[in-house]
């Protein structure tokens, strides 16, 4: 599993902010202006399509950055 | 003279009656004095719902009533039934661009389908007697509102409120009436096993005015005023139970 791809498997779930923007540090509820709970959902329902794992809303929750997420979905491949 | 509300004399097929609402709805009608005929899948939780209910003379049918080819022959060892409550159902959150025609035809099949199946069944077989109710548990969902990742359910649930209007129309000249229920969030097993962060759960029953999600066996009431005589002059509509949700 490989952070580049995941990074863009996470920026395919936003419409309007640049792939430049996605960084392994970026602290994605703050730093993303377009942040939503829509992308939320959108990331998890991409998470459990694309790498077959099952993340609930309080494992996400504890994360910050979206390398942390990265980890998440790694530890439970 | 009777009760209208009264169930007493009554015999009632319930689906989904393992657990959830479908089992609050089978203690209800019980303990308003059905004769009740429960069905679902899982047989170990069944008979604990059969032994939960109010009174004798109650049976249990174990069917998966979303494969097609087998309500005809569960219908067959059936007796004419008073009415019916079809509460069978899955709840599913998947945003639209990533639905796959496995969950289309899984959340039709177990949602929309099987009623449908399953009344048109006992219709042909002339399993409901005259003056029977027949009840489908729908949604606020696709019906007055919707929730993200919903799309399909919605759908669905939108399917059952179409197929009530025709069908209600179609046996009222045997005085059969035909109705929904459509229940905003009840507290189910569907909801303590789910994925759903319990803070955001919190959050989310505060958007109801009356500050709470449903009961089950508020669910249940309604069922049984559906049921009863008491709406006898009702058919084709349904019932909100949503503490005031849609409201807003």
């Amino acid at each position: 599993m490989d952070i580049n791809e995941f990074i863009k498997d996470f920026a395919d779930q936003f419409d309007e902010t640049e792939l430049e923007e996605f960084k392994p540090e970026t602290d994605y509820r703050e730093d993303l202006d377009e942040w939503s709970s829509l992308n939320g959902l959108a990331i998890l329902n991409m998470i459990d399509k694309k790498y077959g794992v099952k993340i609930t809303a309080s494992e996400i929750k504890e994360t910050k950055t979206i390398e942390d997420v990265f980890n998440l979905v790694k530890s439970k491949m | 003279m009777q009760n209208p509300f009264s169930l007493e004399g009554k015999t009632i097929l319930i689906t989904g009656a393992s657990s959830g609402i479908g089992k609050a709805v089978a203690q209800e009608c019980a303990a308003a004095g059905a004769t009740c005929i429960i069905s679902a899948r899982n047989e170990g939780r069944l008979s604990a719902t059969l032994s939960s209910l109010d009174g004798e003379g109650h049976q249990y049918l174990l069917a998966d009533l979303s494969q097609a080819g087998s309500i005809e022959a569960i219908v067959e060892q059936l007796p004419k039934l008073d009415g019916v409550v079809s509460c069978a159902g899955i709840v599913e959150t998947k945003m639209l661009k990533f639905t796959e025609e496995d969950d289309l035809l899984r959340l039709f099949n177990t949602n929309a389908f099987s009623s449908i199946r399953l009344i048109r069944a006992l219709v042909q077989q002339k399993k409901m007697k005259k003056e029977a109710s027949i009840v489908i548990i729908s949604s606020i969902s696709g019906v007055r509102c919707g929730y993200l990742g919903g799309s399909i359910y919605g759908a669905t649930k939108g399917a059952l409120e179409g197929f009530v209007k025709a069908t209600a129309l179609e046996l009222a000249p045997q005085k059969i009436r035909v109705n929904t229920i459509t229940p905003g969030m009840v507290e189910t097993s569907l909801l303590k096993d789910s994925e759903i962060d319990s803070e955001l759960l919190e959050a989310d029953k505060l958007k109801y005015p009356l500050k709470r999600y449903g009961n089950p066996e508020e669910v249940g009431y309604s069922a049984v005023y559906l049921l009863s005589d008491a709406t006898k002059w009702m058919t084709g509509t349904s019932l909100l139970i949503d503490g005031g949700y849609t409201l807003n």
